[in-house]
């Protein structure tokens, strides 16, 4: 569903991801662990055209994403939850949630989000920097999936939550999977967590895939040294 | 000043000045809405938005002429007419402008300041070519030149009040546009995080194009209004720029009550002193008077309040 070929991305002179090569397929989970500043974020928001990459590919099934503008690659059926959340703060809930459906012709947000998010209906008159960090979160993945994506885009969606909401996101992620048949790509430095979603586990370093193991396989210890300083 | 007046002529002299100064306050309120939706979007400062004033004001000459030699019996209506052409065309100038050249300067403050002022001079010139270097003024419906005494001495024109009625509407609209539409939400996401209004879908160029096409057409509208209080000329506009300056920046950037408030204040204490003291006295004490509040309230009149 994604295919990401000879991808190098730099800020200026200094490349931070080195030609990455990786898949993710259709209704797959993926994610990508690394430490602190190994090219997590840069990888992610590139992807999302929020960062320009001049070599190597990004094909979105047939498409070729790679030199369009982010809200184009939202059209193609790209969706992002950034680190931080990045949610609309003077904005309501409704708000954010309807910027959106900017790219689908819906009028209304749809009954599926606020299905999956009761939490977000309650509050959906208040301003969005006045909900707490695990409501932010679910708004800022409810507004990501109001394009109605292909494939989802997560940056370490659990950092600065508390572990029992950390194990709710994961259950939204998994549900979200099979009732909307689409595939996502999360980053994290949390490898129960990655362990708990994900089919399939790439650990990043320095910009590279450095290793890539599928959940039955995997051998946590060395996964778990990769991550630890 | 006062002692040449009894009591009963001063109260009217300020009730007149004070209406007579409604149509002022309607200029700087558009201006200022204009001015301030365009910065706010897109951290530009349009130096030119007085020639878009002016461009409208043309545009009502141009009609009002028309319709005076070939359409005499529409002649009526003709500024309501003058109004949408004028919005319509200065915001396709607005557009076209922002395409051609605003766009590449974007996060330059400084040099989208040296372009919008060259466009200024560019069409002050253009303006002088096409229209003259004389002023040039418009004729009004009878409907509007007409007005209702109140007492004796006190009247209350009605091209003030409707001025004052079409301003207190295009306000409301754009609080509207956005605060209650789907674009405005928009306009607000691109303002709060451009890149992130992006990633969530919206074509950010799109927005800025539409955005400053729209505070260029309230120009257009507050040049038609100001053809009631003076005659047009080619740099007509650069007298009106820098009162508008001052109205958003006392108001408070990005507060439509602040700007409301702050252009009455304006416009009534210049329309006010002129008919005491000449016209350059007043703007000088009015720039003293809103410099000494500025001093106490730095950040305006009406601050925004809103957590980031
Ligand atoms: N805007 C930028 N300009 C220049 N260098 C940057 C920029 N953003 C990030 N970098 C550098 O790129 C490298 C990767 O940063 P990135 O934010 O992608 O890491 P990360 O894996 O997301 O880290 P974290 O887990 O802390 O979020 C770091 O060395 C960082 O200093
Ligand atoms: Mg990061």
């Amino acid at each position: 569903m994604l295919q990401v070929s000879d991808y190098s991305v730099s800020y200026g002179q200094s490349e931070v991801i080195h030609g990455m090569n990786f898949d993710i397929k259709e209704n797959e989970i993926v994610a990508i662990l690394g430490r602190n500043g190994m090219g997590k974020s840069t990888l992610m928001k590139s992807l999302m055209g929020m960062v320009e990459s001049r070599l190597g590919s990004v094909a979105l099934g047939p498409v070729d994403v790679s030199r369009m503008k982010s809200h184009e690659r939202v059209r193609e059926g790209l969706a992002f939850v950034p680190q931080g959340r990045m949610i609309f703060s003077t904005m309501t809930v409704k708000e954010n949630i309807e910027t959106g459906l900017t790219t689908v012709n819906d009028k209304k947000v749809p009954a599926s989000i606020y299905e999956l998010f009761p939490v977000l209906e309650e509050m959906k008159s208040r301003r969005g920097g006045n909900l707490s960090g695990g409501q932010q979160q679910q708004l800022a993945i409810a507004r990501a999936l109001a394009s109605k994506p292909k494939v989802l885009l997560l940056d370490e969606p659990t950092e600065g939550i508390q572990p029992s909401i950390i194990k709710e996101i994961a259950n939204t992620l998994k549900k979200i999977r099979d009732s909307h048949g689409l595939s996502i790509f999360v980053s994290e430095q949390v490898l129960s967590f990655a362990l708990d979603v994900a089919d399939r586990i790439l650990v990043i370093e320095k910009g590279e895939i450095v290793r890539e193991e599928t959940r039955d396989s995997v051998d946590e210890k060395t996964i778990a040294s990769y991550l630890s300083v | 000043m006062f002692s040449d007046y009894t009591s009963a002529e001063l109260v009217s002299i300020f009730a007149m000045q004070g209406f007579a100064g409604l149509i002022l306050f309607s200029v700087f309120v558009l201006m200022a809405l204009g001015l301030a939706i365009i910065f706010g979007q897109m951290g530009v400062i349009n130096m030119a938005h007085g020639e878009f004033m002016i461009l409208g004001a043309y545009i009502t000459y141009l009609l009002s002429s028309f319709f005076e030699n070939n359409l005499p019996s529409l002649f009526s209506i003709y500024f309501f007419l003058a109004m949408i052409l004028a919005f319509i065309v200065t915001a396709a100038l607005g557009a076209l402008v922002e395409w051609g050249m605003v766009r590449h300067l974007y996060r330059r403050p400084l040099d989208t300041l040296l372009a919008t002022w060259g466009l200024s001079l560019i069409l002050q010139q253009v303006y002088r070519s096409v229209f003259g270097a004389r002023e040039v003024g418009v004729t009004l419906p009878d409907w509007m030149m007409g007005s209702i005494p109140l007492t004796d001495l006190v009247e209350i024109p009605f091209n003030g009040v409707f001025v004052m009625i079409l301003t207190f509407v295009i306000a409301v609209s754009v609080y509207f546009l956005m605060f209650k539409s789907r674009f405005g939400g928009q306009v607000r996401a691109v303002v709060q995080n451009r890149p992130m209004a992006g990633a969530v879908g919206i074509n950010t160029q799109k927005v800025d194009r539409i955005t400053f096409a729209i505070g260029c057409g309230i120009a257009g509208i507050a040049g038609s209004a100001f053809t009631m209080i003076g005659s047009t000329g080619p740099t007509s506009g650069q007298l009106y720029i820098v009162d508008t300056f001052l109205v958003v920046v006392f108001g408070g950037a990005a507060s439509l009550l602040g700007t409301i408030a702050s252009a009455f204040t304006i416009s009534q204490a210049q329309s006010t002193m002129e008919f005491f003291l000449s016209g350059s006295m007043a703007k000088v004490l009015t720039l003293l008077v809103v410099v000494g509040i500025l001093m106490i309230r730095p950040q305006g009149l009406f601050a925004l309040k809103i957590r980031r």
